[in-house]
C-alpha cells in the first residue's frame, strides 16, 4: 500500500468540487458564448496581421498634437485626486471608531458612502458625470474624485483606528480639548500613511485618467477615440505608447515618493 | 534670556524650512496653471443640474421593469464572463506563475513568464478589450478574453512571489527522497502556496466582476453595454435600476469573498 497524500473521503470531496467547476464553467461557457459570432473569430488571425500592418510604425509626428491631452489628462489625475482627498478625509474621521461624534448615524451614512464610492470604477462614474454636465475636464476631474473618496476614505479610516491608544490619552491627560488631541496626537501618527495611500492613488488616477477619454471626459483617451473612429492605426499605436510611458512614469514617481515617507 | 512659552508641534515630513517654502510655492504655481487649463461652459453645467435631479430621482425610483429583458441579458453576459475568464484565467496563470519564480524555474524561462507578466499588468483592462473587440467582434467573447489576459498578470505575478518566498527547506526534504521535479512541485510547493492562491483567486472574481461591468462600455458585451445604452438614451430610471445591482452584487461578493478568506486562513 503506496502512502497517499489525503484520505479517501477528502479525495472524493476534491473530484466532485472539480467536477462541479467544469460542469459550471461549460455551462456558464454556452450561456455566455450563444450570442458569439464564430466567423469573426476565426477571422481574428488575420484581422490581427491586417490591422498590425497599418499600425506599424506609430506616427511620431502625432506628438506634437498629444502634448495638450497629456497635460489635460495629468491634470484631471492630480485635481481629482486633491479633490477627492479633500473630502475622503472628513468622511474617514466620520467614519473611524475612535474619532466619529455619532456612532449610530454618522459613522454608518459616512460607511455607505465609501462604499457606494468604491464599488463603481472611474470610467462608469465618468459616463454618469459626463451625461450629466456634458464633455470635458470637469467631469473627468469629478469623476476620478467620487472615485478616490471611496478608497482614500477606506484606508485612512483603518489608519486611523490603529492609532495608539496612549499617545492620544497622553495628550488628553494634559488638557487639551478634542480639536487639540486631533491636531498633537491623531493627526502626527495618520500623516505618513496618509499622504503614502494619496500618492498610491494618485498612482491609479494617472492610469484611470488616460482612458476617461473614451466617454468624453477629456485626456489622452478622447484622441484614442477620435483616432479609433476614424481607424488611424498608426495614431492609435501612438497613443497607446504615450499611455504606456506616463503610467511607467507615474509608477516611478509613486515609488520614489512612498519610498521616502515610509 | 528669554525662553519661549509656547510649544508650537514641530514639522513632521519635509524638515528643512526651504524646502517647505519651495514645494508650496511649486505647488501653487501647478494649481493655477492646471486650474486655468480647466475650461468650465458653466451654461451647459447649469442646463446639466437638471439632468442631474432627474438622474438622483431615477436612482431613487430605479426602473427594473423596462428593460428587463436588455439588463438581465446584460447580467448573464457579465456573471458568465466573470466566471469563465477566472477560470481560464487561473488555469493559465499557474504555469505562468510557475515559471516566473527564480527558485524553481530555469533562468531563460524565468525572463519569457516575467515579461508576459510585465506585458499583462502594464495594459489596462479597457485599451486591451478595444482590441479585442477590433480582432473578435462586439459581445462576450471579446470580453471573456480580456478579463483573462488581465487574470493572468495579476494572479502569476502574486502566486511567482508567492513561490519564491516558500520555506526551502520543505522544498529540500521533498528532494532529498529522491523526487522528480513534479513530485517536487507537487508535494514541496503546491500545500504552501494553495492558500494564499484559493484567496487570490477569490479576489480576483472579485475584481473580474467590477471589470466586466466597464468593458462592455467599448462593446465587450455584459452590463457596461447596457448601463452606456441606458444612459446615451437618458433612460435615468434604468440607469440607476442597473448601477443599483451592480453596487449589490460587487457589495455581496466582496462580503462573501472576504468570509471565504477569513475561513481559510
Amino acid at each position: 500500500m503506496n502512502w497517499q497524500h489525503r484520505t479517501p473521503r477528502a479525495r472524493l470531496a476534491l473530484w466532485g468540487f472539480w467536477f462541479a467547476t467544469v460542469a459550471l464553467f461549460v455551462w456558464c461557457w454556452g450561456l455566455m458564448t450563444e450570442r458569439t459570432m464564430w466567423v469573426f473569430v476565426q477571422d481574428a488571425p488575420r484581422a490581427a496581421a491586417d490591422i498590425g500592418s497599418r499600425a506599424w510604425p506609430p506616427r511620431w509626428s502625432y506628438m506634437e498634437q498629444l502634448w495638450q491631452p497629456l497635460w489635460d489628462t495629468l491634470n484631471i489625475a492630480t485635481l481629482g485626486t486633491l479633490l477627492g482627498v479633500v473630502m475622503a478625509v472628513p468622511l474617514a474621521f466620520l467614519a473611524a471608531s475612535n474619532t466619529t461624534p455619532s456612532r449610530l448615524v454618522l459613522r454608518p451614512a459616512a460607511l455607505l458612502l465609501i462604499v457606494a464610492s468604491r464599488s463603481i470604477n472611474s470610467l462608469i462614474w465618468a459616463l454618469l458625470l459626463v451625461s450629466i454636465l456634458g464633455p470635458g475636464l470637469l467631469a473627468g476631474i469629478i469623476a476620478i474624485a467620487f472615485r478616490s473618496v471611496g478608497f482614500v476614505g477606506k484606508l485612512l479610516y483603518e489608519a486611523i483606528e490603529e492609532t495608539d491608544v496612549r499617545q492620544i490619552e497622553a495628550v488628553t491627560a494634559t488638557g487639551a480639548g478634542p480639536a487639540q488631541v486631533l491636531h498633537y496626537a491623531i493627526v502626527p501618527q495618520v500623516l505618513p500613511t496618509f499622504l503614502g495611500i494619496s500618492v498610491f492613488r494618485w498612482d491609479i488616477n494617472i492610469r484611470e485618467s488616460a482612458i476617461l477619454g473614451l466617454v468624453g471626459a477629456g485626456g489622452l483617451g478622447m484622441q484614442l477615440q477620435a483616432s479609433l473612429n476614424v481607424l488611424a492605426w498608426p495614431q492609435v499605436l501612438m497613443i497607446c505608447i504615450v499611455i504606456l510611458g506616463t503610467v511607467i512614469a507615474s509608477e516611478w514617481v509613486s515609488g520614489k515618493v512612498r519610498r521616502a515617507l515610509i | 534670556m528669554s525662553h519661549p512659552t509656547t510649544w508650537r508641534r514641530p514639522p513632521q515630513i519635509v524638515k528643512s524650512r526651504f524646502w517647505r517654502i519651495a514645494l508650496s510655492l511649486g505647488a501653487l504655481v501647478y494649481l493655477t496653471l492646471a486650474l486655468q487649463s480647466v475650461d468650465v461652459n458653466w451654461t451647459r453645467v447649469a442646463e446639466g443640474m437638471e439632468r442631474g435631479q432627474r438622474f438622483i430621482a431615477g436612482f431613487l425610483t430605479p426602473d427594473f421593469t423596462t428593460r428587463w429583458r436588455d439588463i438581465s441579458q446584460g447580467l448573464v453576459e457579465s456573471l458568465t464572463m466573470t466566471l469563465t475568464s477566472t477560470v481560464a484565467g487561473i488555469a493559465l496563470s499557474i504555469p505562468v506563475g510557475i515559471g516566473a519564480a527564480r527558485n524553481i524555474a530555469p533562468r531563460w524561462l524565468h525572463a519569457i513568464c516575467r515579461s508576459i507578466i510585465a506585458v499583462s499588468r502594464s495594459l489596462q483592462e479597457i485599451i486591451v478589450a478595444i482590441f479585442f473587440v477590433a480582432l473578435f467582434g462586439f459581445g462576450a467573447f471579446a470580453g471573456f478574453l480580456t478579463l483573462t489576459f488581465a487574470t493572468i498578470g495579476f494572479i502569476g505575478k502574486l502566486l511567482a512571489d508567492d513561490i519564491e518566498e516558500i520555506d526551502a527547506k520543505q522544498a529540500e526534504a521533498i528532494r532529498a527522497t529522491g523526487a522528480s521535479w513534479w513530485q517536487l512541485i507537487n508535494y514541496g510547493v503546491q500545500p504552501q502556496v494553495m492558500p494564499r492562491l484559493i484567496g487570490l483567486s477569490l479576489y480576483r472574481l472579485d475584481i473580474n466582476f467590477r471589470e466586466s461591468a466597464v468593458i462592455g462600455i467599448v462593446g465587450a458585451g455584459g452590463i457596461g453595454g447596457t448601463l452606456d445604452t441606458s444612459l446615451s438614451r437618458y433612460e435615468y430610471g434604468s440607469a440607476g435600476a442597473i448601477l443599483l445591482i451592480i453596487i449589490a452584487i460587487v457589495m455581496a461578493s466582496e462580503y462573501a469573498s472576504s468570509r471565504m478568506r477569513g475561513w481559510l486562513k
